[in-house]
């Protein structure tokens, strides 16, 4: 399982690239490996005000249903698109091409409060 | 927690396992889409150790059997395989079962895992009420496990490690014979809609059967199968799941097993709760529901026509052969009409789906 050392993370397993006051939020290789097989995403418009540990968003295997958690608040600046079709994307490449959005923040300094991949790696390792 | 004798295998084999009903079981090995398709186009093993076996002996064995049981028995012949149910007076269902007929005085029901202590302390207590003398009950759910070989491939796998004619074991039918060596029942049954097998052996010898079938069945494409792919299998054939679809709430007339129902059958407990929810009207009727809108529906969803809620979601996900949402419901008559639109709230939204009648893949 990869963690790139580039990113943040959260405890709900979302990770999140900050690009200046840009936050790219997707799942990462731990939740989307829980997860099983994706079959459906569901993401908020663009536009949508969200807040720093609301859900936004919802994905769903086989089996189960799981919210997405908002590591940052701001708005939705671009979602993606690819996921409504093919939503295995998040399986296959969760940290690349199974990006779900782009938050434009409020407040830059909020993701500054994330864990790093160590850390991540830590909580983890505790969890299962 | 309860272990099958396949536990450690399953865990070499890398699969995922849950807490079902109080067993370890395996959830998913490979992926449950990609283990779904195998046995549609292939075949898939599956460790069905947990499911329960009560023997049934005597002279009287059929006379009480047709006391317990809804579906009428005396149609059984030897070495036949019936699909039935235990109902409580009130008409609710104690367990679906399959009932195997040895001979007159000799039978064998399976019972879902989760009701095996409640299934044969039910049983026991309608025997003592029945009076009938020369019957013997029997749990011997720990003496067997049990393995499921499903899909097309099945007959191919199994022919290299049996003797058995399976040409002349026709589906619903079972006979005694070997497996790689192993004194077995071979029941040509499922529950996954495919041709296949479910296989009753001693518990000791569950793992050398279990490596012959997988050696055996893997340069035909066969894959172990958990209990993911075996939810959506019996879903897309609409096949009912107790504790979803059946339940001490639910009614076989209202579950869907109207067809197994013999209300012409002498006196079964439930006979008269069930005799009077037909003529006064059966208040719910299970149907298949299609997503015409994409989503998923989840057991407990509530349906709506218009906006008046009609009903609920028993069983739902998506159809791996599909790709669509699809699910078994409950609703009200009047909106259980083919081809009915009704509305399935999913979470803060409702999504259109249409009333079919499983399966819903042929």
């Amino acid at each position: 399982m990869e963690f790139p050392e580039e990113l943040k993370y959260t405890e709900e397993h979302e990770w999140v690239m900050v690009e200046e006051d840009l936050a790219v939020v997707g799942i990462t290789d731990f939740a989307q490996d829980a997860l099983g097989d994706v079959v459906f995403v569901e993401l908020p418009e663009v536009g949508t005000v969200i807040e720093a540990g609301k859900a936004f968003g919802v994905v769903e295997s086989v089996k189960a249903v799981s919210d997405i958690y908002a590591p940052v608040s701001g708005t939705v600046e671009e979602i993606n698109d690819d996921l409504v079709e093919a939503p295995e994307i998040i399986n296959t490449s969760p940290y690349e091409d199974g990006w779900m959005i782009k938050i434009r923040m409020a407040d830059a300094a909020d993701a500054d409060d994330l864990m790093d991949a160590e850390a991540y790696q830590a909580l983890i390792a505790e969890e299962s | 927690m309860k272990k099958t004798p396949l536990n450690q295998v399953h865990r070499e084999l890398g699969a995922r396992m849950v807490d079902f009903g109080g067993w370890d079981m395996p959830v998913q090995y490979s992926g449950v889409i990609e283990e779904h398709l195998a046995v549609r186009q292939a075949a898939g093993l599956f460790d069905v150790s947990h499911m329960g076996e009560v023997e049934v002996r005597g002279a009287n064995a059929l006379a009480f059997i047709q006391h317990l049981t809804i579906n009428d028995a005396a149609k059984l012949v030897d070495g036949q395989v019936q699909y039935s149910a235990i109902c409580y007076p009130a008409g609710g269902v104690v367990d679906d079962v399959t009932l195997y007929r040895f001979n007159a005085s000799h039978f064998l029901f399976c019972v879902n895992a989760s009701n095996i202590e409640k299934d044969f302390a039910w049983m026991q207590q309608a025997l003592r009420e029945s009076a009938l003398a020369d019957v013997t009950l029997t749990n011997r759910s720990v003496e067997f496990a049990q393995i499921a070989l499903q899909g097309p491939k099945s007959v191919v796998i199994l022919s290299a490690l049996t003797d058995v004619q399976l040409g002349e074991l026709t589906y619903y039918h079972f006979c005694e014979g070997t497996v790689a060596g192993v004194p077995m029942i071979i029941s040509r049954t499922g529950y996954t809609g495919e041709d296949g097998f479910e296989l009753y052996l001693p518990a000791a010898s569950a793992v050398a059967v279990w490596q012959n079938l997988l050696a055996a069945g893997a340069p035909h494409g066969l894959l172990p199968i958990g209990l993911g792919a075996r939810d959506t299998l019996r879903l897309e054939k609409g096949y009912a799941l107790y504790g979803h679809e059946l339940s001490r709430e639910i009614s076989p007339l209202e579950g869907g097993l109207a067809w197994i129902t013999k209300l012409d059958k002498d006196d079964f407990i439930g006979k008269a709760a069930l005799v009077a929810q037909k003529a006064a009207g059966v208040p719910r009727r299970r149907v298949g529901l299609i997503m015409e809108e994409r989503g998923i529906p989840r057991e407990g969803y509530s349906l709506f026509a218009g906006d008046r809620e009609v009903g609920v979601v028993t069983s739902g996900t998506m159809s791996p052969t599909l790709k669509l949402g699809i699910a078994l419901a409950l609703v009200e008559p009047g909106a259980a009409g083919l081809d009915s639109e009704l509305d399935v709230a999913v979470r803060n939204r409702r999504m259109r789906a249409r009333v079919v009648r499983p399966p819903f893949v042929q």
